[in-house]
């Protein structure tokens, strides 16, 4: 298997994962770039919404959850240590379906932050601009922030959130399908977004939509039943994969 | 295992079938155009300038095709490969066809004269170029590497041949400067049999990128 040849920001070694008796991820092991974006593809079920979970500790909440190996960022193997708060801003992730909370815009950006302590009010409005310019949102919510933003369009709460993401001041950007529930113009806007964010974050990327993976990412992984069948940049794994059974799924000949 | 993408391959069973049509009528309209020169039948040679339309329709309708394809399928891998190498390819075949017109024109322009095929190797690399079309669309349709590489070998015939055609015509232009009208048009055809043989080395080329995933230069 390829490995990176840039700076690792996380590296993954022999990641084994069980629900219960059923082992869901099988010896995975990659290294994934520092401000690059990687993709994980692959059919429904195939582990990669797990593997991407691992990474922040989200299965954590689910019950019988079984994990080896080693999942290393900067130097730090995260199921080693106990602080998962910290884990989780410093690795945010974001969503398929917008998940904000009732309340308005800027009080969701700047939930992370208060929950961090941070009470000062001109420290906040910093933040809360920053994050929603950097998620390419700031003109479009500038004269409104104080009104409910469960009243933006599915597009723009899903920036919002990728806003709240940004707020913790988080190093790796965790997205799970982001744009599955968007339209096709939103969900242009938030790939230009994340070729945006790459310069400042590492974000790993799950997608359905291949010709999102190609447009979007550096380096793409393929997971098929819960193994890593090709990991490459991205290039390689839709013009010219070597494994067959990537180059089944890429063409769609995939049952 | 069932196939998904069973509108999209008979699409691209079409796009082949285009293909192979557009080059059965260049390697015939070749062949005319060679028999034409060979025997100085101006008015077959004629046909060959005329015929040449239908060739440049179907060149037209294969990229529209192809790019329609490319925007509705969105195709990746061997698929995406396929449908540039036939876009290239295709292109290839109709510069192959426009040297036959070229071969014809010229045959118009020596007109009925004695003549002199004989002083150069032009039927001899007329032969080489037929057989290298037909491997070089063998290794695309077949995905077949050996015969793209032997495209290659063939081309370097081609080459030595041009080069002592072209010395044999010029040491008999010195001798015969009253053949000139004759020995200039020897001369160009010359030159665009030299460059058929090279087209249909891009065609290898073509069919190496699709098996290989490459970019394979076989004109060296």
């Amino acid at each position: 298997m390829k490995q990176s040849e840039g700076t690792a920001k996380i590296s993954v070694k022999d990641l084994n994962l069980f629900y219960g008796e059923k082992q869901a991820l099988f010896d995975v092991s990659l290294d994934i770039e520092e401000k690059k974006v990687t993709a994980l593809i692959g059919p429904s079920g195939c582990g990669k919404s797990t593997f991407l979970r691992t990474l922040n500790r989200m299965n954590d909440l689910i019950d019988g959850v079984k994990i080896s190996g080693d999942i290393v960022i900067d130097k730090e193997d995260i199921y080693k240590s106990a602080d998962v708060i910290k884990l989780r801003t410093k690795v945010g992730m974001v969503f398929q379906k917008p998940n904000l909370f009732p309340m308005s815009i800027y009080d969701n950006v700047a939930y992370g932050p208060r929950a961090q302590g941070i009470k000062n009010k001109k420290e906040l409005n910093k933040i809360v601009e920053e994050s929603l310019r950097g998620a390419a949102i700031w003109d479009e919510v500038k004269d409104r922030l104080k009104s409910s933003a469960l009243g933006l369009s599915g597009g723009q709460q899903q920036r919002v959130c990728i806003a709240r993401a940004i707020a913790m001041k988080p190093d790796v950007i965790l997205m799970d399908e982001p744009t599955s529930a968007l339209d096709p113009i939103s969900t242009l806007k938030v790939e230009e977004l994340i070729a945006q964010l790459k310069k400042a974050y590492t974000i790993v990327i799950v997608t359905h939509n291949m010709q999102q993976a190609a447009r979007v990412s550096d380096k793409t992984a393929f997971f098929l039943n819960g193994e890593v069948i090709e990991y490459d940049v991205t290039n390689s794994v839709f013009s010219n994969p070597k494994d067959q059974r990537t180059e089944d799924y890429v063409t769609g000949r995939f049952g | 295992m069932m196939n998904v993408r069973k509108n999209f391959d008979k699409n691209l069973q079409q796009l082949q079938n285009k293909m192979m049509e557009m080059n059965a009528l260049t390697v015939s309209a070749f062949e005319k155009a060679f028999t034409a020169f060979k025997t100085q039948d101006v008015e077959l040679a004629l046909r060959v300038i005329d015929e040449d339309t239908v060739i440049d329709n179907l060149d037209h309708e294969i990229n529209q095709f192809a790019v329609w394809l490319i925007a509705k399928e969105t195709p990746f891998a061997t698929d995406l490969r396929r449908i540039i190498a036939s876009l290239k390819i295709t292109s290839d075949i109709e510069r192959i066809a426009d040297f036959a017109v070229n071969i014809a024109k010229a045959t118009a322009k020596i007109g009925n004269t004695e003549s002199l095929i004989n002083i150069t190797s032009l039927e001899k690399m007329n032969e080489v170029s037929l057989d290298m079309l037909k491997k070089a669309v063998t290794a695309f349709i077949d995905g077949n590497m050996e015969y793209a590489k032997e495209v290659a070998a063939l081309d370097d015939i081609v080459d030595n041949a041009y080069a002592e055609t072209y010395k044999s015509i010029t040491e008999y232009l010195r001798t015969h400067p009253e053949q000139t009208t004759q020995l200039v048009q020897l001369l160009f055809i010359n030159r665009y049999l030299e460059r058929t043989a090279d087209h249909i080395t891009n065609i290898a080329e073509s069919a190496a990128y699709l098996i290989k995933g490459q970019i394979y230069d076989l004109n060296q």
